[in-house]
């Protein structure tokens, strides 16, 4: 009960009913579809960078609440940030969802992301809040090699 | 015998104290069935239909008496006709491979229901590729029926093959299999029937459905996980080629040709799930010890009272047919504006197991314009009690979001 009170806190609730982050990104350079097929839930990821800086991000799509506030605080998260900080983060949350790393020091560069931790203590939930991450992880990597920028430059 | 009973013989909802409302998913497991599984351990095991010593022979009679078991539990005219399989989807794509890829052709139909598990379905996707025909549905009416004028106008001369499940594991409608078999053999198709969330709840007779095929898992009817069966009728069985090779299947095997053994064999490659077979043979004792009619007893009075108790919530839109008669034991419900798997978080930390998601039944969801639902799936051992907590759940699901729902 504790954890489920710590998971639904007004941030999370916010974020996941009424985000300003849902939207269409205008010139959108990339876009990667993130689907978890046990629960149906979908979500689209558009990014728009600038050199190899994040300048804006955008989601649509459908999921629980937990993987839509995810999505959105993720994306407050990561925008304005270099891919190459982006990446680091990435890593960070997924490593704190997992139980891998509980370094305060480490887990401070999530800013508000941190609020997902105690889903590491709910594992029925641990999809839903890794499918945005772990979407924007897949399009860092994959996607954003072969497409325009000059984001490679930074390995 | 009434429900506070009947819930003694299940040690797990004695030691954890949940309301156990995921019944369509898997049931739970009665002393009887436990026992019969140790007790198989302790004197019985060795492999079946293999040694020539005296504990394989009791192996391989405790296997076949099973058998025979089943084909009277279902009314089977012949023991042969009874196939174990692992679960209702090995049985299902049994029939695909061995059955549809081999009877079908270019412009041949396949007809299915909108609200048929994947297991029904994505099998019969395949076949259609790979044959050439085509893959037709039955779609619902608004009161998530199949009517009559939409069975005929999708079963047509050309439909070889009818799929249709007996009961919808999201919906909880009972089709009318028996209705739905003389049309299409009229037509000139054969009828496979998925029995997997009606046999736990009603007493399924092959021979009066005329059923060409049928197929159930154990698990959703108190036996183990991992047995399956598959029912089909003799002259079509004999017709078709085996599914899986391997021992036990054969009757002369040389270097480049091998004959195959007769039904039931000829289906069951490998060691088999003896285990599981014992085990279905323990519940189906337990089931007729108990009896379908009180099943049904106990069963009307805890889902008509879910439904009672559902109904008065404002705030959940529920997705079942209004005539009670075609209903089974399945209610799916959401919370307007909160997702589902939300929802079932919240009643999991109140000790209340529901399945949320598609179900397995994707077309379904799109179908009727949802992304994924909460079941309540009940089974004779649940009580008013359990519904209760459910409410309770509910109620705090609701005051935890309504504040932030957007609709």
């Amino acid at each position: 009960m504790e954890d489920l009170n710590s998971v639904y806190n007004d941030l999370i609730m916010e974020h996941s009913m009424n985000s300003y982050n849902k939207r269409n990104l205008e010139n959108a350079d990339f876009s990667e579809i993130g689907h978890n097929p046990n629960c149906g839930d979908e979500i689209t990821l558009e990014v728009k960078l600038n050199g190899d800086k994040i300048e804006d991000m955008a989601f649509s799509g459908h999921g629980c609440a937990i993987s839509q506030a995810s999505t959105s605080i993720m994306i407050d998260t990561l925008r304005g940030k270099t891919i190459e900080e982006a990446k680091e983060i990435i890593k960070t949350f997924i490593e704190m969802i997992k139980r891998e790393t509980t370094d305060e020091e480490e887990l401070k560069k999530l800013e508000d992301a941190i609020a997902f931790r105690n889903v590491a203590n709910m594992p029925a939930r641990v999809k839903c809040a890794l499918l945005a991450w772990h979407t924007m992880e897949d399009m860092l990597n994959k996607k954003a090699n072969n497409g325009k920028g000059n984001i490679d430059c930074c390995h | 015998m009434d429900v506070e009973q009947i819930k003694k013989d299940f040690p797990i909802l004695e030691n954890r104290k949940i309301a156990y409302l995921d019944n369509g998913a898997t049931t739970q497991k009665p002393t009887e069935v436990i026992r019969a599984l140790e007790e198989y351990y302790e004197k019985n095991n060795a492999n079946p239909h293999r040694g020539a010593y005296t504990l394989s022979i009791e192996a391989t009679e405790l296997y076949e008496n099973t058998r025979t078991k089943i084909a009277k539990f279902i009314n089977a005219k012949h023991r042969e006709e009874i196939i174990f399989s692992k679960n209702a989807t090995e049985s299902l794509n049994l029939l695909a491979y061995s059955y549809g890829m081999n009877n079908l052709k270019q412009d041949d139909e396949i007809v299915i229901s909108i609200m048929e598990h994947h297991s029904n379905l994505v099998p019969w996707q395949k076949v259609a590729k790979t044959t050439g025909s085509k893959l037709n549905y039955m779609y619902i009416n608004d009161k998530f029926e199949l009517s009559d004028e939409e069975i005929e106008k999708k079963i047509t001369d050309k439909t070889k093959i009818v799929g249709i499940t007996h009961v919808s594991n999201v919906l909880g409608t009972i089709n009318n299999v028996k209705k739905i078999i003389q049309y299409a053999h009229k037509k000139g198709a054969i009828v496979i029937v998925d029995a997997a969330q009606s046999i736990p709840h009603m007493k399924i007779d092959v021979q009066d459905l005329d059923a060409d095929f049928l197929v159930f898992s154990g698990h959703k009817m108190l036996a183990p996980l991992g047995i399956g069966v598959l029912y089909g009728k003799k002259e079509l069985l004999n017709k078709m080629t085996p599914f899986l090779m391997g021992g036990d299947m054969i009757e002369y095997v040389y270097e480049q040709e091998t004959t195959f053994a007769e039904l039931p064999n000829k289906f069951e490659a490998g060691t088999q799930n003896v285990e599981g077979v014992i085990g279905l043979g323990a519940a189906i004792d337990y089931i007729q010890n108990i009896g379908y009619d009180k099943i049904q007893e106990l069963e009307k009075e805890v889902v008509s009272y879910a439904k009672k108790e559902l109904s008065k919530l404002n705030f959940l839109t529920l997705y079942l047919t209004p005539n009670e008669e075609n209903h089974s034991s399945v209610i799916s419900f959401n919370i307007n504006g909160v997702h589902p798997h939300d929802v079932a978080s919240i009643l999991d930390s109140v000790g209340v197991c529901v399945r949320s998601g598609n179900h397995c039944a994707q077309p379904l969801m799109r179908f009727l314009g949802i992304d994924s639902t909460c079941r309540a799936s009940f089974y004779f051992y649940n009580t008013k009690d359990d519904v209760d907590r459910l409410v309770s759940g509910l109620n705090k699901a609701y005051e935890m979001f309504k504040k932030y729902i957007n609709i």
